[in-house]
């Protein structure tokens, strides 16, 4: 029986890969007052 | 560390190091809350027992578990720490600059952080001279960067509205010739909205952030004319055309709550009512003495107002009317990495906040604060402004000790620096208040994402 769902499948594996820094600056979308977990990943595609 | 909570009736598992989110059964969640201190033979029993199932179904949940464990994806190990300390060696490039074009407003809101939009100085605009230098110095100092970021802001920005269409044409001529991308974002109180002001709009800005409370009278309490008139009858038209003129592109209709509005569910409600599907709603910053800073008694409130809020969007999502609220968009697939997770909102050190008059900040919320200016546009940073860069590289969930324990440290980077500064006078600081808050709002925000994986399944 199933009884655990995953929403998701791992921050380590994000190093290899992560760093670009051509996400946007939470700061400048929408609250401008309690800003990174809404955030998405911009890295460009190769 | 592994972060168990229920809300909406959902059992949800976050791993905190992996950023892995699992919703659980009840026998599952008892498992997993006992699974790292209890022997596994003992385990098994104990969950048959408890909940009158099958020894091999126990075992079989333990199992599983244990299969996520090994996978990293539960009771992973934190091992970010060196991380930091690598990327706070990294020389930083700004990519992102807060454009104060109008250090004056045409409404007289009381809650201001800003102070009416002068922030503590003179009224002032800002000339093309600067706008167009502070576009070079972002193209300067943005080194292998592509995607750049200018938000218009003030005050008002739209006081200064010739400027700004002057300064972005000014920043399109450069792109192709220095392989980079310009996005714009407008932030606007409403009054002057126009045609002019939409055509343009949706031809050149990103996003475009529309201030309105909620509630005509909630928005009026704070949001008035100098003549002391309420703003509401003047700018829900104007955001009415202005959203649906959007049509694809993004917009926020962003308000602030109070301690007189702390059941801010009403005005979200509202902005729904009247038409609006992308909404953002913000504390307000205030200091403590301010009648309409938040108080303890407020907090249960504004909790309970996240939850209503997430049944809404469940609701609205399943009756094939959605909504977006800014706080509870999560990509739990693609989301930050950890070096994004690392760095946070970038203040201070790839984000900088220019005054009318070319000073340079570490973001909006400190213009104007004595200390804090770290030189201008024309000159570039100072020894002082690179001081400041030092302060601010510091700031993340690693350097505070308030952060070791808490579960949604990867999320919030540590958090807001002026907030940090306001409440304890040290930029590396926690502002607690805000912290409670920002955990609430992430566990309903994964409860929004676990009803949408339990309704699929």
């Amino acid at each position: 029986m199933k009884r655990i769902i995953s929403l998701n499948t791992d921050l380590e594996n994000s190093k290899k890969e992560g760093g670009c820094g051509e996400c946007q600056t939470s700061c400048q979308s929408a609250c401008k007052t309690s800003c990174v977990a809404n955030q998405k990943c911009e890295k460009p595609a190769k | 560390m592994v972060h168990l909570f229920k809300r909406l009736g959902y059992n949800i598992a976050v791993d905190t190091a992996s950023a892995s989110v699992h919703v659980l059964d009840d026998v599952a969640y008892e498992a997993v809350s006992l699974f790292d201190k209890t022997e596994e033979g003992e385990l098994v029993a104990a969950l048959a027992k408890k909940f009158g199932i099958p020894t091999d179904d126990a075992e079989e949940c333990v199992a599983d578990i244990k299969e996520l464990v090994k996978e990293g994806r539960l009771f992973s190990e934190d091992r970010f720490r060196p991380d930091v300390a690598a990327l706070s060696k990294r020389s930083p490039v700004v990519k992102a600059l807060c454009l104060h074009v109008a250090h004056t407003c045409n409404l007289d809101c009381d809650y201001c952080f800003a102070s009416q939009g002068k922030y503590h100085g003179e009224r002032a605009l800002m000339s093309f001279e600067v706008g167009k230098r502070a576009i070079d110095f972002l193209l300067e100092n943005s080194g292998s960067r592509h995607n750049l970021e200018v938000d218009f802001f003030g005050g008002e920005p739209l006081m200064n509205f010739e400027v700004v269409k002057r300064i972005v044409a000014y920043a399109r001529s450069r792109e192709e010739e220095c392989g980079k991308r310009f996005r714009f974002t407008l932030t606007t109180n409403g009054m002057l909205v126009d045609d002019d002001v939409i055509e343009f709009s949706n031809r050149e800005m990103d996003n475009v952030v529309m201030s309105l409370d909620g509630r005509k009278e909630v928005n009026d309490r704070f949001r008035k004319t100098a003549g002391g008139a309420g703003s509401y009858d003047i700018i829900v038209p104007k955001f009415q055309k202005f959203a649906a003129a959007r049509g694809e592109r993004e917009y926020y209709i962003r308000g602030t709550f109070t301690h007189f509005n702390p059941d801010f569910m009403k005005d979200i409600d509202v902005m729904l009512s009247l038409g609006f599907d992308r909404l953002s709603m913000e504390p307000v910053v205030a200091s403590p003495d301010s009648p309409c800073a938040l108080t303890e008694e407020d907090k249960p409130v504004v909790m309970k107002q996240y939850e209503l809020l997430a049944e809404r969007m469940i609701e609205k999502n399943r009756t094939g009317a959605p909504f977006v609220f800014y706080h509870y968009m999560l990509d739990l697939e693609h989301g930050p990495c950890i070096y994004k997770r690392i760095s946070g909102c970038g203040s201070g050190t790839e984000y900088l906040a220019v005054t009318p008059t070319g000073e340079l900040y570490p973001c909006h919320q400190f213009v104007g604060e004595k200390g804090f200016e770290m030189g201008n546009v024309f000159d570039g940073i100072s020894e002082e402004g690179r001081k400041i860069i030092a302060d601010f590289k510091r700031c993340n969930a690693y350097s505070k000790p308030e952060c070791e324990d808490c579960w949604a440290r990867l999320y919030c980077s540590g958090g807001c620096a002026a907030n940090g500064w306001h409440s304890t006078g040290d930029v590396n600081g926690v502002y607690a208040y805000g912290c409670d808050l920002f955990r609430c709002r992430m566990e309903c925000a994964l409860a929004v994402k676990a009803a949408e994986a339990v309704h699929v399944s």
